[in-house]
């Protein structure tokens, strides 16, 4: 019996999970309702950003296919693959906005600031775009990649590599290069099969080049003077910051477990006060920094944060998904809610299709406290959440 | 004859060691049923065209589902007339490459897709409303083409999956594939179950080399086409091994017709290629009871109407009106089967 104690005592160390946290959490009672009204012929790929507006318009940016490389060029070149779709409040379809963007590659995430401009990150263009009210482009952060590399980059020709297995493998590999979409479980520190580690010159891996060149970017935020910060990403391992007109200040950050560290950073969430507070996903962690970059705490329960959200107002909440692994719907899903000291003040949902369950959760947008848009990459839709109050 | 089933599933399960290794003898003297092709049945509007006919289902109301490649892979339906209907999933992220399309007992259109390694449930109304399996990410690149073994096969991922069944509560099975050779199950959820082969082919029974069809029975049996084997292997609704048979060629793909007396149609499709003198042993579908009798064949390799180009799906809801679908024809076809000549009958009493 001891030693059955002992050994989940050290389990729960070893997942950095205070194993009390797992149990005192209540449980938040919610209602969900899949309100997204479509035309006959837009469909819903994987969910993967989900933003509202001040009017409560609804903003989807979508993997609606993959990037077409067309044979016969003097390089290979990756065109589409996603789309951005608009919704009023009531969930019906508005209109489609960057129609064949040059940026739209693999959708990661979609995000909408005070002012009503709507950004979306694309994780393989590495670029951030910021959208004006209207639906014109009026900011660009990154560069995407003119071409191709065929082999892809870090699969290599070894015949062993995975990465071309149809098994899904490519996926996988992906997974094991820093966690798919939805956040891997990978627990080690430095993930050394990573994309060429940051093109940082010479830097610590995954600090990247001190610019707007990103590696497989995954969010962005902004601070109460409009200064914007990118969660930077699959590849890099930093947070990049540049002030309101995008011109570029400072990155902080590098692979590994450290404070400070990260590994995959891929969510942010920025508080009243300025306080920038990271999903570290593969360290199982949320870090909190100010707005200079320097480390002030880490919330070490919430299981793998893959979608983080603030609300807005003068009683801040921060809302943290646990998403489950795309290879594993038998194991975590739930989101949790906490107030701005990391004190879990509740729990709800788990993994799977249903209404009501989440399939490696994505995106969460919490412009109300109590009405959530949740985003889904193993479910290809959103869900509108009610939450009832905490009990 | 219950009995008689028994016995026969004794037999092929303790005969089942390496000699299934090998194909069987195809069986002999099987009636042929006569049977015409319908002319002109689907009725494609201007500019609308199939590529490969990969998948064909249809539903309770006779509407045609087929699930083609084209220039893009696109999921087409049209009525039990064959005048078009409408695309379904137009643009899906689940279409890359097109592997069946199969319509469950509450008309919900699910398709299975190689390129994607998923399979996409569209309701009635044609909206997605489950999918299994992940696709893979694009952001890795070009991925550079597989070699050496398939990786572990996973619980919720998929492996260029082929085909899905439903038993009478709705538990999902999926034949996967082509990089894993397996059985799934997953429950009316998708929540995983279990399974029945790996990511390794193999020839012993409850292993399988390139499952490519499956179908349910009424009491919940699975029928596994296990293409590279030359077999199908019926399983219980546990994956549990009942029976082999390994006297109808190739079985590429399966079906199951629905009702009080259910029949189990196989296809023994001519190989790709056309290479010389398969046509003369291949190509022909058999008619069977459920515990592996032969009651007849029909159809024939040939590029003509009538015959038969790569058989790569069955419909066989109304078990006199099959509706095939074939890759190297680029077409389906309606086929009206006629009543069995009478000695040919009384030949089929006597083989029992």
């Amino acid at each position: 019996m001891t030693k059955q104690c002992s050994i989940v005592a050290v389990a729960a160390l070893l997942a950095g999970l205070p194993a009390a946290a797992q149990f005192a959490v209540p449980e938040i009672r919610f209602e969900s309702a899949d309100v997204l009204k479509f035309p006959d012929n837009i469909h819903l790929g994987e969910a993967a950003g989900v933003a509202t507006n001040s009017k409560g318009d609804v903003f989807v940016y979508t993997r609606t296919g993959h990037p077409t490389i067309s044979i016969g060029s003097a390089r290979p070149f990756a065109h589409g693959g996603s789309r951005l779709f608009q919704f009023d409040r009531t969930g019906k379809f508005v209109r489609e906005i960057g129609q064949g963007s040059y940026g739209f590659l693999f959708a990661q995430q979609a995000r909408v600031d005070p002012q009503d401009n709507l950004w979306v990150v694309d994780q393989m263009s590495s670029m951030v775009i910021k959208f004006d009210a209207n639906g014109q482009v009026q900011l660009l952060l990154g560069r995407k990649a003119e071409s191709e590399q065929v082999p892809a980059r870090g699969t290599g020709p070894a015949p062993a590599a995975p990465a071309g297995a149809a098994a899904g493998a490519a996926g996988e590999a992906i997974v094991g290069r820093g966690a798919g979409a939805g956040g891997g479980r990978a627990a080690g520190p430095a993930d050394a099969e990573g994309p060429p580690a940051g093109r940082g010159r010479g830097g610590p891996p995954g600090a990247g080049a001190q610019s707007d060149v990103f590696q497989r970017p995954t969010d962005v935020a902004w601070d109460g003077a409009g200064n914007i910060y990118v969660a930077d990403g699959f590849g890099n391992s930093r947070v990049a910051k540049f002030d309101k007109n995008g011109k570029f200040v400072k990155s902080w950050g590098s692979r590994g477990l450290a404070p400070g560290q990260f590994n995959t950073p891929h969510g942010i969430a920025i508080d009243a006060q300025g306080l920038v507070y990271i999903a570290d996903s593969g360290n199982r962690r949320i870090q909190v920094f100010d707005g200079d970059g320097n480390f002030k705490t880490q919330f070490l329960n919430v299981g793998t944060p893959s979608a983080i959200c603030i609300t807005p107002g003068p009683r801040q909440y921060l809302y943290s998904s646990n998403s489950n692994p795309p290879t594993d719907l038998d194991v975590d899903g739930e989101i949790y809610k906490l107030d701005l000291n990391g004190r879990l003040l509740g729990r709800f949902g788990k993994a799977g299709k249903l209404l009501k369950e989440f399939g490696t959760v994505n995106a969460i947008d919490c412009r109300s406290e109590n009405e959530l848009y949740v985003g889904e990459t193993g479910n290809w839709r959103v869900q509108k959440l009610t939450l009832h109050p905490v009990p | 004859m219950r009995r008689c089933v028994t016995c026969c599933v004794v037999v092929f399960v303790l005969c089942a060691g390496s000699a299934f290794a090998q194909s069987k003898a195809r069986a002999q003297n099987v009636p042929e049923i006569p049977y015409e092709s319908v002319p002109n049945f689907l009725k494609l509007p201007p500019g609308l065209y199939l590529g490969e006919a990969i998948g064909v289902a249809t539903n309770s109301k006779g509407h045609v589902f087929v699930y083609t490649r084209s220039a893009n892979t696109r999921l087409f339906e049209f009525d039990q007339n064959g005048v078009y209907v409408r695309e379904i999933g137009e643009g899906s992220y689940g279409f890359e490459f097109a592997h069946a399309v199969r319509v469950d007992p509450q008309d919900n259109i699910w398709v299975v897709d190689e390129g994607t390694n998923m399979v996409v449930k569209f309701n009635p109304e044609g909206r997605v409303v489950m999918v299994l399996g992940r696709r893979p990410e694009a952001v890795a690149g070009v991925p550079a083409t597989q070699a050496g073994p398939a990786p572990p096969a996973e619980k919720y991922l998929l492996g260029r999956p082929t085909d899905v069944a439903w038993d009478p509560q709705g538990n999902i099975f999926v034949s996967d594939g082509y990089v894993n050779h397996r059985v799934v199950k997953y429950d009316k959820n998708g929540r995983f179950i279990r399974q029945v082969g790996s990511e390794r082919a193999g020839s012993e029974p409850s292993q399988f080399s390139t499952p490519h069809g499956i179908a349910v029975d009424a009491q919940g049996n699975v029928y596994v086409a296990d293409r590279a084997n030359n077999r199908m292997q019926v399983l219980d609704n546990n994956l549990v091994l009942r029976a082999i048979y390994d006297n109808i060629g190739v079985s590429w793909t399966v079906c199951i017709s629905p009702g009080p007396h259910q029949y189990l149609f196989s296809s023994n499709s001519n190989p790709n290629g056309n290479t010389p003198g398969s046509w003369d042993i291949t190509g022909e579908i058999y008619k069977m009871e459920l515990d592996g009798t032969i009651l007849g064949r029909f159809g024939h390799a040939s590029k003509q109407i009538g015959g038969f180009q790569v058989v790569h799906a069955i419909d066989c809801r109304n078990p006199n009106e099959i509706i095939v679908a074939e890759i190297e024809s680029w077409r389906v076809q309606k086929l009206m089967l006629k009543p069995m000549p009478v000695k040919a009958s009384a030949e089929r009493q006597e083989s029992r």
